[in-house]
């Protein structure tokens, strides 16, 4: 059962008097439940992919459908409803909110709910539960490591449990441990509860993780190449 | 959460807040001192009785009228009380401790202002002594004068050493009366004229008249003025308060000019904060987009960026309110000779604070609009 369908989609920004195409004419469906990583060179428009996916931007022509739901046609406000009920966000950068605690960063998009203080706190417990740093919950961004921030922004992503999680280089900004203990993580999300994982990575460690494989080549899809297959199996 | 936000994020650069904090500060405190000052130069006319007419010479202040025209005033219906007066314009010591001086019929005089408060033992000491004078509170404290001491003024209109006994310090009734002024006895000022130079003898300069109805004002000051139209010094009668806005109306254009700075001190603030503003949200640019990214809207971002510099300029007006008390006091004690009152008003304090929050929501609206123009994607690329 496909979760995402994506039907002739491009995508180009101007710049200047410049038109500089990013996506060309992008075909792919992603299966329910199902782990998939996008690789490809910097610049070939993984970023741009998942963000349409994920509906934080629109393509200039094509269909994005996500969960029978033509996303592209949603206005601003809808997007944004929509995201908060079923998209998580992971990035390279953890992008927490410095000024507030672990807690209150996993705690943050249940404020868009209409959850009681209490209901709040206890999802926001069980998502630092799962994440193992229960006992960092008032601790600021800048108080913990790369890994520790990681696990906090994916317990972020998954306390309102959404159906899709995007991670856009999850592991992009972590040392090999820490690295290793988020790809884990992303795992048990697939395969314990049940997540459907876009992950865009230059990893072929993280991407072997992964169930399915795409690439990514200057803004087409296409077969894995051989380096990339060998170094991954 | 939003609240917990907007106050981090206020105090996340602890240098750049306070620096901008004191910055409004400093401009609200010079905002209101400048309001102040116009106050200050309108307070004889907010402390002028509606009951009260002055009449003068109808060609200058400075021409007198004859003594004989009390008893025709007196005469004219309406009028409960009639007295008079000179500009003595006596200097003590020095031309720099300038103070207002008057000769003036002490007797109606006191009872037609009863805002200048002396206690009866002071007042009736002052009414026996012929060479008696008094002083206000603020004008005693200024040259340490005490009941009892002489005090000498050079004439400078009435030439001569004046020597006066000084039988009472009156304390004003309300905030605004002037506590600088000086008083002594017409007649020993006439006394004397007449001996050294008879021809100005039995001229006064002003008359001060009581009415009993303060809506017959324009009414009886025709009547008086009516009097002496045909005489060989005609009268000009208006209103305790129009005389002082005369007085007023001279320097209008200057307080314009404060007005206008005043205004420009809050404007030139504006930019400054505004600065401050749109460089932390140019920072946090990528922390928007991630709030916006979780699905929260502009208008929450928005209120978080207003909120937060609503709280700097806010915490900033207050510092500028508190400090505009003993800053006025130090200005008042400085220019004291010049502002008789310088009080600072509620109204003042009002519009500091009104002024801090237009500074506050002007600073934010350029970064308002700039947080939630930025497309997420394009805030999200910031971060790196
Ligand atoms: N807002 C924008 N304006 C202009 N060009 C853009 C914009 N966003 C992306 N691009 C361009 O689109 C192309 C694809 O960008 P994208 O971020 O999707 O690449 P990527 O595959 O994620 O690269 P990386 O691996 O380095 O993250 C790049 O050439 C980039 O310069
Ligand atoms: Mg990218």
């Amino acid at each position: 059962m496909t979760l995402v369908e994506i039907r002739n989609v491009s995508k180009s920004y101007i710049k200047g008097d410049q038109t500089i195409p990013v996506l060309q004419n992008i075909n792919l469906s992603i299966g329910r439940k199902e782990f998939i990583a996008l690789m490809g060179p910097s610049g070939s428009g993984k970023s741009t992919l998942l963000n349409l996916i994920a509906g934080l931007d629109s393509a200039d022509s094509g269909v994005i459908s996500v969960d029978g739901m033509d996303i592209s046609s949603l206005s601003q406000r809808d997007l944004a409803r929509w995201r908060s009920l079923h998209v998580g966000f992971i990035f390279q950068f953890y992008n927490l909110i410095p000024v507030l605690t672990a807690f209150e960063n996993v705690e943050l998009p249940l404020l868009l709910t209409g959850l009681t203080k209490r209901q709040r706190r206890e999802h926001a417990l069980t998502a630092l539960q799962l994440v193992k740093l229960e006992d960092r919950l008032d601790h600021y961004p800048g108080q913990l490591s790369g890994g520790q921030q990681q696990r906090v922004a994916i317990a972020r992503a998954v306390v309102s449990d959404p159906t899709l999680l995007v991670a856009d280089e999850p592991t992009g900004d972590l040392d090999r441990v820490s690295a290793e203990d988020v790809l884990q993580l992303m795992e048990r999300l697939s395969a314990d509860l049940g997540k459907t994982v876009i992950m865009v990575t230059h990893d072929p460690r993280a991407a072997r993780k992964a169930h399915r494989m795409q690439f990514l080549d200057k803004g087409v899809l296409a077969d894995a190449p051989e380096d990339t297959l060998s170094e991954c199996f | 959460m939003l609240l917990k936000i907007l106050f981090r994020n206020a105090f996340r650069h602890k240098v750049r807040t306070t620096l901008t904090i004191c910055g409004i500060a400093v401009a609200i405190l010079a905002f209101g001192l400048l309001r102040t000052v116009v106050t200050a130069w309108y307070a004889g006319v907010e402390a002028a009785s509606a009951n009260r007419l002055i009449t003068r010479n109808a060609t200058s202040l400075v021409f007198p009228l004859p003594l004989a025209y009390k008893d025709k005033i007196r005469g004219v219906e309406g009028v409960t009380r009639v007295s008079y007066g000179n500009w003595f314009g006596g200097v003590y010591i020095t031309e720099r401790n300038f103070f207002a001086n008057f000769a003036v019929e002490p007797g109606a005089y006191l009872k037609q202002y009863p805002e200048y408060v002396l206690t009866d033992l002071e007042k009736e000491a002052f009414l026996r002594d012929r060479r008696g004078c008094i002083a206000g509170a603020n004008l005693a404290r200024r040259f340490g004068w005490k009941v009892g001491d002489s005090i000498t003024l050079k004439g400078t209109i009435f030439p001569g050493d004046w020597e006066l006994v000084l039988r009472g310090i009156y304390r004003g009734r309300e905030d605004n009366v002037d506590e600088n002024q000086f008083f002594f006895h017409w007649d020993y000022l006439n006394e004397t004229v007449r001996r050294t130079q008879p021809g100005r003898a039995d001229q006064v300069g002003f008359y001060v008249i009581t009415i009993a109805h303060a809506q017959e004002a324009a009414m009886i000051s025709d009547r008086v003025d009516a009097l002496f139209r045909n005489s060989f010094a005609a009268t000009l009668t208006e209103t305790e308060k129009a005389f002082q806005l005369g007085f007023v109306s001279l320097s209008e254009a200057i307080l314009t000019a404060i007005r206008l700075i005043s205004l420009v001190v809050i404007g030139v603030i504006m930019a400054v904060a505004a600065n401050t503003m749109g460089m932390s949200v140019r920072e946090r640019l990528g922390e928007y987009a991630v709030l916006k990214t979780l699905g929260f809207g502009n208008t929450y971002v928005s209120l978080i960026i207003l909120g937060e510099s609503l709280v700097i300029a806010v915490l900033g007006g207050f510092l500028g309110m508190v400090c505009t008390f003993p800053a006025s006091e130090m200005v008042g004690r400085a220019v004291g000779d010049y502002f008789p009152v310088f009080v600072v008003a509620r109204e003042t304090l009002y519009l500091e604070f009104l002024a801090a929050i237009l500074v506050g929501s002007v600073a934010a609206l350029f970064p308002m609009w700039r947080a939630s123009t930025v497309p997420i994607a394009e805030g999200l690329r910031r971060i790196s």
